[in-house]
């Protein structure tokens, strides 16, 4: 007689594939927000195994900030092809171009911010009523609050004091036109659980998340990639070092962390020892003590 | 680690920052590791800016802008640790009497309840409270906490005495099983670590009861359920006639060739083969993901259960339940609400109100008949059409619902089946 309990990576793999399920049976028009990111990539391989032997029933829709690695780009034009899914491009180019946001000035300028309206508008355009992301309750202090159905008013906003309860797997996503959810299905994993899985199963990633060579410089103690969009200050100067990305966004935000860690064994070993949490060398969680909780109000993933 | 054996444990913890609650919760992640070097610089800062010498362990676990401002828990926030034996998910609620509705969402999931008591103070009315919702819950386990120990001298004879003084209340209660711990969260006595200061104790602390309790058997293995999320139809080359009903085993175990009855229509089939993505299994258990093909074509849809023939839940349109109401707007008489099990929507109606608890005596109010946000009430409900149901405490899965006000699209209340 075998064992009738499952290990907590089954488990979770389970409940997201519950979720997803939920979200496929509640939903008219679902797509999975999609950043070409390990947590965006993950949700993608659990709607393959949740609706397998069906395609997977949702579009992925990418908010494109126009400051991309090439390698998620090329990344996720493959996957697309290879799962035959619809691909909806967000691009906050066109935002600016259309006046509908202005790009930040200064020295920390980013596009992150301005990814807002360009993610409701996207919502807007295409009517949908559910977008489905990777984020994850140890992220961040704001995230910890989110439901696993997070209901969004018609202004695309959070209400964190006015959350649907949730209690036991019954999940309420009804909505009146206009309005829209976010789900998240990998709601309960850690950054471990993400990269214990990823290598259990050999999921593919974007090669930036192993060690490599790479033009980086120095910029408030993480390594920011070179890129055409970096302005030079005065006294930084472009290096070369062996270096990974623990998460993925805009490039002129995500900074890289040096490291040996070429394969996925040697991350997931990596990872275990850090001392860091990953959004730490993300510079647009660094703004204030509550910039993901403000941005989320505000429509943010 | 080993991560193909360890298991997934949920825990809640209610209480208020007087127990001391989100300090065990900073000792517990603080101890364990499971806390990064930029949270707890973050954390120092903040420390410092309130005037706190050092780390203020109770810091961890603020997270809202107003909760900061506050010193309050306003909702039901996550956290996560792992230690080499287990992965834990503390669900942490707020304590005070008009959050029962956090409480009550918290304790839906948990493996386990830490009820916390200050030791100078003993057992008071929160303490009845939240033992009562997690009877009420069935949470499986229930560790009492008897906390600030440092502050009454490591006393065996005032733990004694709160000992007692639980076993006492709780006496009227359907609980399975309770230990207690002494501990100091803020010193760190028997959280993680075992105290020198209390050699009088033979236990184990906190930790080391979470890494061990059995929790395996905290699931249904023995009434098969099956409800049904959705059909899967490829209709693609190599799949043409496969139809398949995705769902997540809700308890009890399946294999290829059960015999087995769809509710509610009754139709009886055996099953052909359980799918996953993987490959196809010899058996699926709860809590599993997977799709059913069946031997026979019968019209099924989300909704619909499927179960063992030989063992068949009650389907019935008349429902005894114990309910929590959630919302700020009190129920109306006779009104219809949306009701879900499972996976199965219908609509309600709330024919009688037949009594109100109150949580902090257990005594049971028959003249109020209003359903208020924070009450829990025994009520009769009857649906539109049949739902298939076990009693709660036989099943959580098939045991509990929720209704939702079809005017505001909101969960107005949570229920568990008589």
């Amino acid at each position: 007689m075998g064992k009738y309990y499952l290990n907590y990576l089954d488990e979770l793999e389970s409940e997201a594939i519950y979720i997803l399920r939920e979200v496929y049976a509640q939903f008219q028009n679902p797509v999975i927000l999609f950043s070409g990111g390990k947590d965006s990539i993950l949700v993608t391989h659990l709607a393959k195994k949740a609706f397998y032997p069906c395609k997977i029933p949702f579009a992925l829709m990418h908010v494109d900030t126009g400051h991309n690695f090439p390698e998620t780009i090329q990344f996720r034009d493959d996957l697309v092809e290879k799962l035959d899914a619809r691909l909806i491009v967000g691009s906050v180019q066109e935002s600016i171009n259309e006046g509908r946001v202005q790009e930040e000035k200064g020295k920390n300028a980013t596009r992150n911010a301005l990814q807002i309206t360009t993610l409701l508008d996207t919502i807007e355009e295409h009517k949908i009523d559910c977008a489905i992301g990777g984020g994850r309750r140890d992220e961040e202090k704001a995230r910890a609050k989110e439901r696993f159905f997070s209901h969004r008013d018609d202004f695309g906003q959070w209400d964190p004091k006015n959350q649907r309860p949730e209690l036991w797997n019954l999940l309420n996503g009804k909505h009146f036109e206009g309005e829209h959810f976010r789900a998240f299905p990998i709601s309960n994993w850690t950054e471990m659980d993400v990269w214990n899985y990823i290598k259990r199963e050999n999921i593919q990633i974007p090669s930036l998340y192993l060690a490599h060579e790479r033009e980086v410089v120095k910029r408030s103690g993480s390594w920011i990639p070179n890129s055409e969009f970096l302005k030079l200050e005065e006294n930084e100067e472009i290096l070369t070092k062996k270096i990974r990305f623990r998460t993925l966004g805009d490039i002129t935000i995500t900074g890289g962390i040096e490291s040996d860690a070429d394969t996925l064994e040697k991350v997931a070993l990596e990872v275990s020892t850090m001392r860091q949490t990953e959004r730490g060398n993300r510079s647009d969680d660094k703004r204030s003590e509550t910039a993901m909780e403000d941005r989320k109000r505000d429509g943010y993933f | 680690m080993q991560i193909d054996k360890n298991q997934l444990l949920r825990f809640t913890t209610a209480g208020s920052v007087d127990d001391g609650k989100s300090t065990l919760i900073g000792r517990l992640l603080y101890d364990s590791k499971s806390i990064f070097e930029d949270q707890i610089e973050a954390v120092e800062n903040s420390s410092k800016k309130k005037g706190h010498d050092g780390v203020d362990l109770a810091m961890f676990t603020d997270g809202l802008k107003d909760e900061r401002e506050q010193g309050i828990t306003i909702d039901v926030a996550y956290r996560y640790f792992t230690t080499p034996k287990r992965k834990f998910i503390i669900a942490d609620t707020p304590g005070h009497i008009q959050y029962t509705r956090n409480m009550v969402t918290g304790a839906s999931t948990a493996n386990a309840a830490i009820i916390l008591i200050d030791a100078r103070h003993g057992v008071i009315e929160q303490t009845k409270r939240h033992t009562f919702i997690a009877s009420l819950l069935q949470i499986p386990h229930i560790i009492v906490c008897i906390n600030k120990m440092d502050l009454v001298e490591y006393s065996e004879e005032i733990y004694n005495d709160i000992v007692s003084q639980f076993e006492e209340f709780s006496s009227k209660l359907l609980i399975q099983d309770v230990r207690y711990i002494p501990i100091s969260a803020l010193l760190g006595d028997n959280v993680v670590n075992r105290s020198n200061n209390m050699k009088w104790y033979q236990g184990s602390p906190l930790l080391h009861e979470l890494e061990t309790v059995h929790i395996s058997s905290d699931i249904n293995k023995v009434d098969a359920r099956f409800p049904v999320q959705t059909v899967l139809r490829p209709q693609r080359e190599g799949f043409i006639d496969f139809r398949g009903y995705a769902g997540r085993v809700a308890s009890g175990i399946f294999r290829p060739k059960d015999e087995v009855t769809i509710l509610p229509s009754g139709f009886t089939s055996a099953i052909k083969a359980i799918h996953t993505e993987s490959g196809e299994l010899e058996e699926a258990f709860a809590p599993m993901s997977v799709a059913i093909t069946l031997e026979d074509d019968i019209d099924i849809s989300r909704g619909d259960m499927i179960v063992k023939t030989n063992n068949q839940p009650d389907v019935k349109q008349d429902v005894d339940a114990m309910l929590c109401w959630l919302n700020t707007d009190e129920a109306k008489p006779r009104a219809k609400y949306a009701i879900v099990h499972t996976s199965n929507e219908q609509r309600a109606m709330i024919k009688e109100v037949v009594y109100k608890i109150d949580i902090n005596t257990y005594n049971r109010n028959t003249e109020d008949k209003s359903l208020k946000m924070n009450d829990i009430s025994r009520v009769k409900l009857r649906t539109t059409k049949p739902l298939m149901t076990d009693d709660y405490r036989e099943n959580r899965n098939t045991g509990s619902i929720i209704l939702i006000d079809e005017n505001t699209n909101e969960t107005v209340a949570a229920g568990m089946i008589l």
